[in-house]
């Protein structure tokens, strides 16, 4: 059944808000403060290398990524209908005392950042974790707020943001509202 | 990527190439975590793995404890030998037992084949064969594959010589099977009393190290000498077997030359199939088996589910 869907970003706009998002990360950072980002697989990943490229252009030092593969860490694994293949979290730096920002393209109900939190912390002990997406969805379930966001949409029931990056999807960038539910 | 779960890993016959595929690949990520602090992960949580050997074995045994601990289950043995086992209770009763008990893993080594098969049938636990009888190791050719594969990625065209009691070997059933899915040359070194009755056309026999290295292989597998059969009429002695067919310092020399490297899945007897220079070669992989194992089988439990349907 083909799906309606309706865009949020184009492309240029997305490239705008990840600069935007970047530029607010600076703002809360000291120059001087090492910057670690973290994306969560599969869209978080591209986000933070954009994000690092970004924060290279506005001057900073090239910071510190790593990915967080959270599948072993999601409460609702063994409700799944097939098993997913593990990518690996890759964090191949000290976490100790560093200021590390999880990166995903969506928040919505807040449950894979709190598998990311709880894998984060088998890495090391940070000094403190923050949260940058591209799009913060309403309808939360847990008391997880980003403290960097592009963009804030409600949805309709039924209806679910699909960002996409060319680095991971052949057909390139887009950030879209799909108007039926995905299957899992 | 993702795949349908099993309940079962009976044998390598059954799996599919993508379910072979899918265990190996997701143990390279089970393995990454052990250069970590923490080794635990946590999809196991509030499993329980029941480890259920009515065969002796120290390694395999901690080596599923192990992986099972890493993904957090909580683990637990049925000692055979002060269970009413002893006392004549029957493979299925324990079961019952187990089933009430509400264990979701049940790891099983038998000295008869087709145990671990009966009992999966009467349980909704999923079931690990750990070894039965003569016919299937499956986490042992797993883990061979993935140890191979670590060295040459595409396994396609690399041959393996397996050497020892082939007849009696469910390590050699199982590894072979596996290795010949992922387009490995196999052949045998046996002696004739320990040579399978039933070899595939495909899969040449030799009865001494000269004409076996001549096929040139690229890994020499050796297996276990069973000490137990060595007393058996058609058996040779620990030493003629040795001489004859056991890697000697002279034999290391050679697959040394050549750059071969050396499997074995444990435990060694030292003086029988292997000598002591033989445990020192540096392309020796058999430490690597055994770390192997533990991701492996941590790779197994993460696919498996309890209840899933049969395939």
């Amino acid at each position: 059944m083909p799906k309606a869907s309706r865009t949020l970003l184009t492309p240029a706009q997305m490239a705008e808000s990840i600069a935007d998002l970047a530029q607010k990360i600076c703002e809360a950072h000291p120059a001087e403060e090492p910057i670690a980002l973290a994306g969560i697989f599969t869209r978080g990943v591209p986000l933070a290398k954009r994000l690092a490229g970004e924060l290279v252009k506005l001057g900073r030092p090239k910071p510190l990524v790593g990915t967080l593969d959270i599948t072993q860490y999601r409460d609702d694994l063994s409700t799944f209908q097939m098993v997913p293949k593990l990518e690996g979290s890759e964090i191949a730096f000290d976490l100790d005392g560093l200021d590390v920002i999880l990166c995903d393209e969506v928040i919505y109900t807040g449950r894979s950042v709190r598998a990311a939190l709880d894998e984060l912390y088998n890495f090391g002990r940070p000094k403190r974790v923050q949260l940058a997406v591209l799009v913060d969805r309403c309808g939360r379930e847990l008391p997880v707020q980003p403290d960097f966001a592009a963009l804030k949409v409600t949805l309709q029931p039924g209806e679910r943001v699909a960002v996409r990056f060319q680095e991971v999807d052949p057909a390139g960038d887009s950030c879209i509202i799909e108007s039926q539910p995905s299957s899992r | 990527m993702t795949l349908k779960p099993r309940k079962d890993l009976l044998d390598i016959a059954s799996l599919t190439d993508d379910e072979i595929q899918f265990v190996l690949e997701n143990a390279v990520s089970f393995k990454d975590l052990f250069k970590r602090s923490v080794k635990k992960v946590p999809p196991l949580r509030g499993q329980t793995v029941l480890t259920l050997f009515y065969e002796p074995s120290t390694r395999t045994r901690s080596s599923f404890e192990v992986a099972a601990s890493r993904l957090s289950a909580d683990v637990t043995h049925f000692d055979i030998e002060s269970s009413s086992v002893v006392k004549g209770e029957s493979v299925l009763d324990t079961v019952e037992t187990l089933e009430a008990m509400r264990v979701d893993y049940i790891v099983v080594r038998h000295k008869q084949a087709g145990i671990p098969s009966l009992i999966a049938k009467n349980t909704r636990a999923s079931v690990i064969n750990a070894g039965d009888g003569w016919h299937a190791h499956p986490t042992q050719a797993l883990l061979d594959a993935f140890t191979l594969q670590e060295i040459h990625k595409d396994l396609r065209g690399c041959r393996a010589l397996i050497v020892g009691d082939i007849q009696h070997s469910r390590v050699a059933r199982s590894t072979s099977l596996i290795f010949r899915r992922l387009g490995m040359q196999v052949a045998y070194l046996a002696p004739g009393s320990m040579m399978p009755r039933e070899v595939p056309a495909e899969v040449p026999q030799f009865g001494n190290w000269h004409d076996a290295l001549e096929w040139k292989p690229d890994v020499v597998y050796l297996l276990r000498v069973q000490s137990e059969r060595l007393d058996e009429p058609f058996f040779p002695n620990a030493a003629e077997y040795h001489k004859h067919y056991g890697l000697t310092q002279e034999r290391v020399e050679i697959i040394r030359e050549r750059g071969l490297h050396l499997m074995h899945p444990g435990p060694v007897n030292r003086g029988v199939e292997i000598t002591d220079a033989g445990m020192a070669y540096e392309r020796s992989l058999i430490n690597t088996q055994v770390e192997n194992g533990i991701a492996v089988r941590m790779s197994v439990l993460y696919w498996l589910r309890p209840g899933a349907p049969l395939s």
